[in-house]
């Protein structure tokens, strides 16, 4: 039983700098995100037909995931299959000496994090640059993600500018912390690289299945970059990231970014099909992953988790998310999608996170697949090993919430509530205080106080 | 058993016993409502995104701005090529040649007005995907009948598989502090020219019928 989570938050919220920089930048993205949500009359049927759409793909998963591999093949691709991460680094590897390179531009990718990629290339001596601002910072930071959109969302602009004024070599001369001439700074850095690098990894947002194309949306140009100057494109792909139809992008196109930067559209999203002569990469190469994603489909309550489209909304209005920050979860999913995802895919290591959780609910109502995160919690910690996980539970709770015995009784309503006749889709109204939060949805916590606070004016 | 072969039966094990899933409820708007100027919310949208907006063809010169040296397709039209610049066509450049040019002109697939999206698939007066994105101003022709109101309205518009391009603003990060901040990779500055004369928009109610 793994008690991971409970001693890194409490030494999380001892660091009140990151704690700030957190509950800033989360303020900063549920408010626009509530803003272009608001725009839009039909979120909960869009919300509903992304959800089922998703469901079908899990139903129907090895025939599309063929169909996938059979157009994707036609139009020049060729695809790969990895059994898990160690597989996928290998082929990729592989690719990448064949194309007689040693170092490769990469898209931000969770699944190459989660694989591990570039350690497994540095392994090898290959390198592996990433290209995206965020990643760049924490790579040249020689830190972890933090968060799956924006993975150095711990740090703000003057620490930023430090690191690159410290690890970056061409770094401008007195280079201040504001955000413009951070980005131009790297720009800078990394334009050389985009112009001559000879091999990309990518990961895909989708993968069509009816067309063989895949789907990268992102802002900066980076990924555009990375698409579209290499010779040879490696793309490493999760299964569950399967769509059936060209024309499911309308749905989930719209769902996407408003829930992840909160915009109305993203500035970038290219979609690809093989390779095209005379236009971007010779040399396509698509890898579907597994690792462990099989497992978690063959879990009938566990396998919505799969529908993620890792916008991230969930985290940004976690409580407990804020408090913590994404370091603590110990897995490359922080937050409620990593409560639930990262138990499932490597079983009996992340016993504790399943309890990383208060059940307010705020992350289901968000969720742009309507994933029933305190659903599959619930299910989660019924199947992990009781007194332990409890204990384990009790650490988190005192950690974040610094109230066990209300804790206790909310671990005690939930799995009550929970029991098989009642059904789905009802813990997530609890009748303890959080049901709050269900109702007023996208600001779960009044800014001005703190959780604690918070918590004990509920309780009057 | 190879890793394919394997990781479908690993698919099939786990779907044991689970019947299909319903088919998915599609009961979202696929359109605007009728009143709305789709011309006018484009602008706006686009305007709220940092791009910059011009009107009909006499306006292009004005958008390539101080640009000398600009990158075409060899398909643009040569009624667009106007003003002072020297209008390079892309026949193989390479990327150090579009690395020295100032902009880029093209037109583009399609546009969506309620995200203020230029869609580009490779198509017509479009060019490959190298010459929008190296060069650090893109100018973009849009006429009246490409731009739909919804993103479900413009997606059957675009090739399915020809390489695609959305554009939604300039290049931008939210990476500092979740702050939008204009201007990283990609072209920092989008100039949008629309083309809403009255043939053209003759034309549109013939094309989309
Ligand atoms: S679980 Fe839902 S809200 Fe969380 S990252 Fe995934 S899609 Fe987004």
């Amino acid at each position: 039983m793994s008690t991971a989570f409970p001693k890194a938050a409490k030494v999380a919220l001892g660091m009140p700098q990151l704690r700030s920089n957190l509950a800033h930048a989360t303020g900063t993205i549920r408010g626009k995100r509530a803003k272009v949500v608001g725009e839009l009359d039909d979120w909960e049927r869009l919300r509903d037909t992304a959800a089922a759409i998703k469901a079908d793909v899990q139903h129907r998963m090895p025939e599309l995931a063929v169909a996938f591999e059979r157009n994707a093949t036609a139009a020049g691709a060729t695809v790969h299959w990895a059994r898990d991460g160690a597989e996928a680094n290998r082929i990729a590897a592989r690719i990448t000496r064949d194309a007689g390179a040693e170092e490769v531009v990469k898209v931000k990718s969770m699944a190459t994090q989660e694989i591990e990629l570039n350690e497994h290339f540095a392994a090898e001596g290959l390198s592996a640059w990433e290209t995206d601002l965020a990643e760049l910072i924490v790579q040249l930071a020689d830190d972890r993600p933090s968060h799956i959109l924006v993975p150095a969302i711990h740090y703000n602009r003057t620490e930023i500018r430090d690191i690159f004024r410290g690890r970056m070599a061409d770094a401008p001369k007195g280079l201040t912390d504001d955000p413009a001439a951070l980005a131009e700074a790297a720009r800078l850095h990394l334009r050389r690289r985009f112009l001559s690098a000879k091999v990309a990894v990518s990961g895909a947002n989708f993968a069509v299945a009816e067309t063989g194309s895949l789907v990268v949306v992102e802002s900066e140009g980076n990924g555009r970059m990375c698409l579209t100057m290499p010779e040879t494109l490696i793309s490493i792909v999760g299964v569950e990231k399967l769509l059936p139809r060209y024309e499911d992008l309308e749905v989930f196109m719209q769902l996407l970014p408003r829930s992840s930067t909160g915009e109305r559209m993203n500035p970038y999203t290219s979609v690809w099909t093989g390779a095209t002569e005379g236009d971007g990469p010779k040399d396509v190469h698509i890898i579907l992953l597994d690792n462990g994603r099989t497992e978690v489909l063959a879990d009938e309550v566990g396998r919505q988790a799969l529908s993620c489209i890792r916008c991230s909304a969930c985290l940004n209005v976690c409580p407990v998310y804020e408090r913590t920050g994404g370091h603590a979860y110990g897995h490359v999913y922080p937050g409620p999608i990593g409560a639930i995802l990262a138990p499932q895919l490597e079983p009996g290591r992340h016993d504790d996170l399943p309890y990383a959780s208060s059940l307010c609910g705020a992350c289901y109502e968000v969720c742009p697949v309507k994933i029933d995160i305190p659903e599959v919690l619930v299910h989660l910690r019924q199947q992990g090993p009781h007194g332990a996980g409890e204990k384990a539970a009790m650490g988190a709770a005192e950690a974040v919430m610094a109230r066990p015995a209300l804790w206790r009784a909310a671990l005690a309503a939930a799995r009550f509530l929970s029991r098989p006749w009642r059904g789905r889709g009802f813990v997530r109204r609890l009748p303890w205080p959080a049901s709050k939060w269900t109702v007023s949805r996208d600001m779960p916590v009044p800014p001005k106080e703190s959780f604690r606070d918070w918590w004990k004016e509920r309780e009057r | 058993m190879n890793a394919r072969e394997e990781i479908l039966e690993r698919m099939r094990r786990a779907l044991d016993g689970a019947g299909p899933a319903p088919e998915p409820p599609r009961e979202y708007r696929r359109s605007l409502d009728a009143d709305v100027d789709v011309v006018e919310l484009l602008i706006d949208r686009l305007v709220d995104y940092k791009a910059y907006v011009h009107h009909g063809i006499a306006s292009i010169p004005e958008a390539l701005g101080e640009a000398r040296r600009v990158v075409v397709p060899a398909d643009l039209p040569a009624e667009w090529r106007l003003g002072e610049a020297e209008f390079v066509e892309d026949e193989a450049l390479t990327t150090a040649d579009l690395d020295g040019a100032d902009a880029v002109l093209t037109g583009c697939a399609a546009a969506v007005a309620v995200s203020g999206t230029i869609m580009l698939d490779a198509g017509a007066a479009q060019g490959r995907r190298a010459i929008t994105l190296v060069p650090d101003h893109h100018v973009v022709v849009v006429r009246r009948d490409q731009i739909t109101g919804h993103l479900a309205e413009a997606l059957p518009r675009l090739d399915p598989t020809g390489p695609q391009t959305w554009i939604s603003g300039p290049s931008a990060t939210s990476d500092i502090e979740l702050q939008r901040v204009e201007g990283v990779h990609g072209p920092r500055r989008l100039d949008v020219v629309i083309l809403a004369d009255s043939a053209l928009t003759h034309r549109q109610s013939c094309s989309s019928s």
